[in-house]
């Protein structure tokens, strides 16, 4: 193998799992020290400038860390990352004076179309550089799935009002309680820049399934009937309630029918349990609140009786797999099973619309129903100055994805307003300093602990059930977020390698907890993997491979289970090893957001 | 801070016969230097017994006074051990593989203590055939005391403060073979292809086996005018590659003819030298001799197996000692009774 070239961040960026994972690449392990030092306004300000909500993600986000996080694969579970986050935005003081304000005006006009995730995002990178924002939105507030689809009992009113507060304060003009029904019209209305951030807004449904239109005024489509209970035009719901459907969006309907007045709340879903989309954590809390979760069962017909909705029908079946993994849902034959009920919640997933494009506009989709964007980076449509991003850009996915585009098509808009190439992309902003202290001792706590990951408390079940706006989850508390951050691998605290520095002593080899350095004679990738003191199975950790040393053979180190504790860097006599912390921030339009507004 | 190897093993440590990893073997944390050469032996100790698949309270650690000397306490941590006065690690070495002889006996010393203070008792060790092993980690300086010429340093190597050394160094690998040592063999710190199965041979040997190990001290001679520096120890090594086969497991390599000679020990485990000099037989002390001789004149660090008679006989049977260790013996052991004095005093009429 070629020797590993370190000099591209990109190296260092995928060692530090959970930031590489998260698609706004928040620097995970530097704000979880910070927690440790109880700097818990350091430590939001260091999400607020990488994912923007770090009080609604810390308690709302679908965490593609967690299941990236290296402790997971030296231990039972990961570090409860998001729930540290949590305690970085409970925790911190008012912050307000440390955020940047708006730029001095640059002239530049954009329009923000749905004031989602997405949006806010462009409006806080791009209000500090003097553009003149305006957010469209039909709803009377900003914020738009996260406060019409997610549920007060999981994320408090507050919070949300706080964290886009923080942005809509910058300057940004809102234009709400205004549907945008033309793309035409907002073309001739003298903006530089349109950016379309309007979600995934309609819900799926079963339009063909008998007994639709009879049942109809007892039968939901979850994200608008969500958004009902959000903005108070929906109170109550029948005693009886099916929610159809195995993702998020359907965990949250159960729970919420819970507080609405179901008391037989039942989830029924096709898929097996395994298989459903919803993260497995928010299964677990529905099913804590007394919802069951029937698997295999494809909803047949609604059943009417009087012109009233009384039940469901559903076959039961079973999963059967290919030999490519393909799945067939496969009738066991049995009859049909009856399920009585007073109201069904249909939250089988959503898509796309844009019926207020026109063609003329010049905005091509693709045939999924998803605009034609030039790649994703850009977040480009094929009119150059219209933007996407969000659930609106590639479809339904999350917060923190939509906060992500959101930084690169600001970026984007910011080079298009400047007349400069869009695919010439400022790079991350990167820092990779030397952590010794003294012969036993790192800037950072090197020695992991052993405990095991925190449970976060929950509020009384009773309690929570009652008022829809309680909300369930307590968060960690001080001493409990400082184990469970002490937890952290601390996998920025890099392991930098100097080839012409090593003796071959074998110190680190000898010493390395989870023998992830060896001295061999080089190879190809896939034999030198085999020829590691532990083969290096998982393939998708990457060897950290030097250059020549004096007897021929090279150092090879596997990445995968290394527990950055330093002692290759300790017990290395000539300093060959040393530990580097790296922060990475990826390209933002406005570099340095915080130090700024110092 | 880290006075302290973090818990975590890597999941995916291979398992040995009793089920084992390797870390099941580890000692605490070293406070020897950082890069020290001992370090690396005491890595390859612990491989070794992981490798031959030795309980570890199997094992007793003996070991003296010096950098060496401090070196069991980092690897087996689940073995017996014993730190002995300065120099005189090998009697209660004598002692205690003559009062239980089912312990497998690993003596760790230095240049210090064995070439200087403990030379008197070393020699006997091997006069008796002791039936242990006995690793020196010899870096020709005395570390513990900032790095004075030990009496193991090389004529004409550079010291610390600058000083050339005037006198002539012990060889203990010449030494152990002109007294008669049953195994002899010399590696280095660095090369733990070699020490590794070199180790395990010795543990598996009847008999005293020694291995003269060269050990870089980092601290004090590590620099370009020192003999023992990881540097010209390696620019001067012959290293004669060996292989070890314990008893029960199937021979998978396969050797080409001719280019290797085999050793069967008393236990059917085999050693295989791989030729690197095509002349080299290791049953053969004299020739043994010569050769580490002609490689210390020229300069040579000849390293290997350089004598082995897998079919000495060990104190214990020399003193024709009761095959159960002191500890086993019971009452009607010891005090066979009038019944058998009886029987003896019959045998004497």
């Amino acid at each position: 193998m070629r020797a590993t070239d370190t000099s591209d961040p990109e190296y260092f960026h995928k060692v530090v799992d959970c930031q590489y994972a998260c698609p706004a690449h928040t620097p995970v392990p530097a704000y979880i020290r910070l927690i440790a030092q109880e700097r818990y306004t350091d430590a939001y300000l260091i999400n607020w400038e990488s994912n923007v909500f770090p009080g609604v993600l810390g308690r709302t986000c679908d965490r593609p860390c967690e299941p990236a996080c290296r402790r997971g694969r030296v231990e039972e579970e990961p570090v409860a990352i998001c729930r540290l986050k949590r305690v970085a935005a409970d925790f911190k003081d008012d912050v307000a004076a440390m955020l940047p304000k708006a730029g001095k005006p640059n002239g530049k006009k954009i329009a923000l179309i749905g004031a989602g995730p997405a949006s806010l995002t462009v409006a806080r990178d791009l209000a500090p550089l003097g553009y003149e924002l305006h957010v469209y939105d039909e709803q009377p507030k900003g914020g738009g799935f996260m406060r019409s689809q997610i549920p007060s009992f999981r994320l408090p009113e507050s919070v949300l009002d706080e964290e886009i507060g923080y942005i809509l304060d910058m300057g940004v003009t809102t234009v709400f309680d205004t549907y945008v029904d033309s793309m035409a019209e907002m073309l001739t209305k003298g903006y530089d820049a349109i950016f379309v951030g309007s979600g995934a807004p309609r819900g799926r449904d079963l339009p063909k399934l008998p007994g639709r239109q009879e049942a109809d005024a007892n039968i939901h489509i979850g994200i608008n009937w969500l958004s009902g209970v959000a903005f108070e035009h929906t109170k109550e719901i029948g005693k009886r309630v099916i929610v159809l459907g195995g993702g998020n969006t359907a965990m949250d309907c159960c729970r919420t029918s819970r507080r609405l007045g179901g008391e037989e709340v039942k989830v029924i879903v096709r898929s097996p349990f395994d298989d459903m989309k919803a993260s497995p954590w928010e299964k677990e809390d529905a099913m804590h609140e007394g919802i069951p979760i029937l698997d295999n069962h494809v909803p047949l017909e609604f059943v009417v009786e009087d012109g009233k909705l009384v039940g469901m029908k559903f076959d039961k079946v079973e999963a059967k797999y290919d030999a490519d993994g393909r799945r067939q849902l496969i009738s066991t034959g049995e009859a049909p099973e009856f399920v009585p009920c007073d109201d069904v919640i249909i939250a089988i997933g959503q898509e796309n619309a844009f019926p207020w494009i026109e063609k003329e506009t010049g905005i091509r989709f693709t045939s999924w129903g998803t605009p034609i964007i030039n790649d994703d980076e850009t977040f480009q449509s094929t009119r150059k100055e219209v933007f996407f991003g969000g659930d609106s850009a590639f479809g339904p996915s999350n917060i923190i994805t939509a906060v992500a585009h959101g930084h690169k098509a600001a970026v984007s808009i910011d080079l298009y307003c400047q007349g400069k190439d869009l695919s010439k992309r400022p790079p991350p902003n990167v820092t990779l300093v030397g952590q010794k202290m003294g012969i036993h001792e790192w800037s950072y706590d090197s020695v992991p602990i052993l405990d095991e990951r925190k449970v976060v408390p929950l509020e009384d079940l009773t309690r929570s059930l009652a008022d829809r706006m309680v909300e369930v989850e307590l968060g960690f508390d001080a001493e409990t977020a400082f184990i469970e951050a002490e937890r952290c691998l601390n996998c920025d605290a890099q392991t930098v390698f100097t080839d012409a520095n090593c003796i071959e002593c074998d110190a680190c080899t000898d010493i390395c907890p989870t023998s992830c350095i060896t001295f061999t004679e080089n190879a190809e990738e896939p034999e030198l993997r085999q020829k590691l003191m532990v083969p290096a199975e998982n393939e998708t950790q990457d060897l950290y491979v030097s250059g020549d040393l004096p007897t021929g053979r090279v150092m090879v180190k596997d990445e995968d289970v290394c527990l950055h504790c330093g002692l290759c860097a300790e017990r290395c006599p000539t300093a060959a090893w040393d530990m580097q912390m790296f922060l990475y921030n990826m390209a933002k339009a406005t570099p340095n957001l915080l130090e700024g507004a110092k | 801070m880290s006075y302290y190897k973090p818990k975590f093993r890597h999941p995916n440590l291979p398992k040995n016969d009793l089920g084992y990893t390797v870390a099941d073997y580890d000692g605490s944390i070293s406070t020897l230097c950082a890069g020290c050469g001992h370090d690396s032996i005491s890595a390859a100790i612990r491989n070794a017994c992981f490798l031959s698949s030795i309980p570890p309270h199997k094992i007793a650690k003996l070991s003296g006074i010096g950098c060496s000397s401090k070196m069991p306490t980092y690897f087996l941590g689940k073995s017996h051990g014993f730190n002995s006065v300065h120099g005189r690690m090998p009697s209660v070495a004598t002692g205690a593989s003559v009062a239980n002889r089912d312990l497998i006996y690993l003596g760790v010393s230095g240049d210090g203590d064995t070439a200087s203070i403990g030379m008197g008792q070393f020699v006997h060790l091997i006069r008796r055939n002791v039936n242990m092993t006995y690793i020196v980690a010899n870096n020709g300086c005395y570390g513990l005391t900032k790095g004075q010429d030990s009496a193991t340093a090389d004529l004409g190597s550079v010291n610390k403060y600058g000083g050339t050394n005037p006198f002539d160094g012990i060889d203990l690998a010449s030494l152990a073979l002109l007294q008669g040592a049953s195994f002899v063999a010399r590696s280095f710190s660095g090369d733990k292809e070699q020490l590794e199965p070199l180790i395990r041979a010795a543990m598996a040997h009847r008999g005293f086996a020694f291995i003269d190990v060269v050990s870089p001290c980092v601290t004090f001679a590590n620099h370009s005018g020192s003999t023992k520096s990881y540097a010209a120890t390696r620019e001067h090594l012959d290293a004669m590659p060996v292989d070890f086969v314990p008893m029960r497991e199937e021979i998978r390599t396969s050797y080409r003819e001719g280019s290797s000679q085999s050793v069967t020990l008393h236990d059917g485990s085999i050693i295989h030298l791989m030729k690197a000099r095509e002349d080299y037989r290791a049953d053969d002390r004299t020739e043994a001799l010569m050769a580490v001789q002609s490689a210390n004149a020229s300069g040579d660090i000849l390293t290997g197996l350089l004598y082995l008679d897998p079919n000495s006989q060990d104190l214990n049977q020399t003193i024709n000692l009761a095959t159960k260790p002191l500890n086993k013996l019971g009452k009607d052991e010891l005090c066979p009774g009038s019944r058998v004095l009886n029987s003896i005093n019959e045998g004497l009429r």
